[in-house]
């Protein structure tokens, strides 16, 4: 009996034979172990901290302007350096149609895209190519999409849009004679370009729907294509919404592909054809050259704008996702 | 009808009976709709490849990799963009200097500190949203940081612009690789008595490491093709850029200047600069991508 107490009080001490106390908290790597934690919560607060630095800068930046021009500021067509009168609307209004053009053109060739390759109509040895191909088109620098833009997407566009011109030169939309660059020429660009991302997110929402979903409907009878259009667009259809804001922000926020094709001129005009002018473009063109503060600030004024509507629109998109995200993971 | 006849006369309909003609139409119809649409959205790739290798092949020898942009005119010079290749490397190396480390201790903080507290999810959000913002707005705000304060566009400025660009993707890709390795790592790294520094460094991040490398290898390509960013924080040169604090030149700044410029041999310069440019993005893009051979969040 007393042997066993004995050599398990010999376990449980320090004996001077293993030399180190393991109980012991006064070491070197208690602190480097506080040191660490604390450290990284400082880079992490920090790289979080940038969101706010960035738009804290702009705001600061731009308050010459806001305080000159106010809320007219959004209301304003002017936009005259050498006299320091400026205005954003026809840059607002280029940003949203644009905009609005390449979702209307995006949306349905990136749910194509989605469908055909998380569906099983091709083997993956097909399917996978494809997809992959899609989303390398977002690894292009946009300054080289431009360039193609403006060499051969330009000229190839022209007939296309003269042939809208003389048919269809009744319908607002289209009744100014083109002359090459355009917001339509614009739109298609920004289309190409926000095409993976349309197309990436909404395949991953739609391989996440349950099979048990797909299985049911075509027990029922269901063929492949009333299942997609029945059962599965329906389910996944807040991811693809997600999917499409995201899209929606990257082309706000699309520069250098715009400034090239857009026409860059500051009219307000119904007709795609019509050159027009983006934010970005006009920050793009300006910036450098900007010397006076109240130019600056103006540029920064509409950087300010620009940034609040990406925010908003990325802020609800990443929500959106997210909530898919999760829903997945409760399934 | 007693319930036996009523069934029998139910079962008489033909249930192998073939589908009736509109939803036989219907399937095949929009089968070809699909098909078309996915050819058309794989065009413009193919498109902008082809005609980058048609028109930049033609003037791409060792001497425009190696030469100074000549001034326009003067056809026996040799023409090159060598400067904005260096320019391009200066920054892109020194956004990588700074948000690399910034970007891997941030990617550390999501995966593995304040479990069960919504301080990693509000972090997490708040980078998401930071890869989201405009790389214009971007090069605004590098330019009211830097080029403001110091009266001076610079490579600095560039630099530092392109690495609030790459943070957020270090950040992301960061997170993922780390979320792959098994928690059995590092359950057996504090029974060993490891804390979170050895964990971390001498466990985790090993582990992860390719992934990781990937991941800066993808924030790389994206930053060596940004243009707006640069356009006003580093501005452009014709010559060699002198140290850190002065206008520098750079690839996609160049393709641009280029692009936009009414003669015909500096058009077909932006179009060999362009090919440069797309195999150094692409060529890290494909390794990284089949490296890991899992879509990361790219953006």
């Amino acid at each position: 009996m007393t042997d066993f107490s004995r050599s398990t009080r010999s376990l449980t001490r320090p004996s001077p034979e293993i030399g180190a106390d393991l109980t012991s908290t006064k070491t070197m790597a208690v602190l480097v172990e506080y040191g660490f934690t604390g450290l990284v919560w400082t880079f992490a607060i920090a790289s979080a901290t940038t969101l706010f630095w960035i738009g804290w800068i702009v705001f600061k930046d731009a308050r010459p302007a806001i305080g000159e021009f106010g809320w007219q500021f959004f209301s304003s067509q002017q936009w005259n350096v050498p006299e320091d009168l400026y205005g954003a609307l026809p840059y607002i209004y280029g940003t949203l149609v644009s905009s609005g053009v390449a979702i209307l053109l995006a949306f349905p060739l990136g749910l194509a895209v989605a469908i055909v390759t998380s569906e099983d109509f091709l083997p993956l040895w097909v399917r996978s190519p494809i997809s992959f191909m899609v989303e390398l088109i977002a690894s292009i620098p946009s300054v080289i999409v431009g360039l193609w833009g403006v060499f051969v997407l330009i000229p190839m566009m022209l007939p296309l849009q003269q042939w809208l011109y003389d048919n269809f030169s009744w319908f607002p939309l289209f009744k100014t004679e083109p002359f090459g660059a355009s917001m339509l020429v614009a739109g298609v660009l920004l289309a190409v370009m926000i095409l993976p991302t349309v197309a990436a997110i909404s395949r991953e929402v739609l391989l996440a729907v349950p099979r048990d979903l797909r299985s049911a409907s075509m027990s029922l009878g269901a063929t492949r294509w009333e299942t997609i259009w029945r059962i599965l667009l329906p389910t996944a259809s807040s991811g693809i919404v997600g999917a499409v804001i995201l899209a929606l922000g990257r082309a706000l926020g699309e520069t250098m592909a715009v400034t090239m094709v857009i026409g860059n001129s500051t009219q307000i005009s119904t007709s795609l054809l019509d050159a027009g002018y983006t934010i970005p473009a006009v920050l793009a063109n300006e910036f450098a050259e900007a010397i006076t503060d109240l130019h600056i600030g103006a540029l920064m004024y509409l950087a300010l704008i620009l940034f609040a509507i990406t925010l908003v629109v990325n802020a609800i998109a990443v929500l959106l996702v997210q909530l898919i995200g999760g829903r997945r993971l409760k399934h | 009808m007693t319930n036996r006849e009523f069934l029998d006369e139910t079962l008489e309909i033909k249930l192998e009976q073939p589908l009736p003609p509109f939803r036989t139409a219907f399937t095949w119809g929009m089968t070809v709709i699909a098909f078309a649409l996915t050819g058309l959205a794989i065009l413009p790739l193919l498109a902008i490849l082809f005609e980058i290798l048609r028109q930049g092949i033609t003037h791409l020898t060792w001497e425009t990799l190696v030469s100074l942009p000549a001034p326009v005119g003067m056809e026996d010079m040799p023409n090159g963009f060598a400067n904005a290749i260096v320019g391009t490397l200066t920054m892109v190396g020194l956004a990588t200097l700074l948000s690399v480390p910034f970007g891997i201790i941030t990617g550390v903080f999501l995966s593995e500190f304040a479990k069960g507290s919504p301080f990693p999810t509000i972090i997490r959000f708040i980078i998401k949203i930071l890869s989201s913002v405009p790389s214009v707005i971007v090069g605004v705000f590098a330019f009211g940081v830097l080029v403001l304060t110091t009266k001076q566009f610079s490579a600095l400025a560039g630099g530092f612009a392109l690495s609030v660009i790459m943070l957020p993707i270090v950040s992301l890709t960061t997170e993922e690789a780390l979320k792959l390795v098994p928690k059995s790592y590092r359950l057996a790294s504090a029974g060993l008595g490891g804390g979170r520094f050895q964990t971390t460094f001498r466990i985790v991040i090993p582990a992860a490491l390719p992934a990781i490398t990937t991941g800066v290898l993808l924030a790389v390509a994206r930053a060596a093709g940004e243009t707006a960013p640069l356009m006003f924080t580093a501005l452009f040169s014709q010559f060699w850029q002198e140290g850190l604090f002065s206008p520098t030149p750079s690839m996609p700044v160049l393709i641009y200047t280029y692009a936009s410029s009414p003669f015909k041999e500096q058009n077909e310069l932006a179009w060999t600069a362009a090919l440069v440019l797309i195999c150094m993005v692409l060529m890290s893009n494909i390794l990284s991508r089949l490296a890991t051979n899992r879509r990361l969040t790219s953006r």
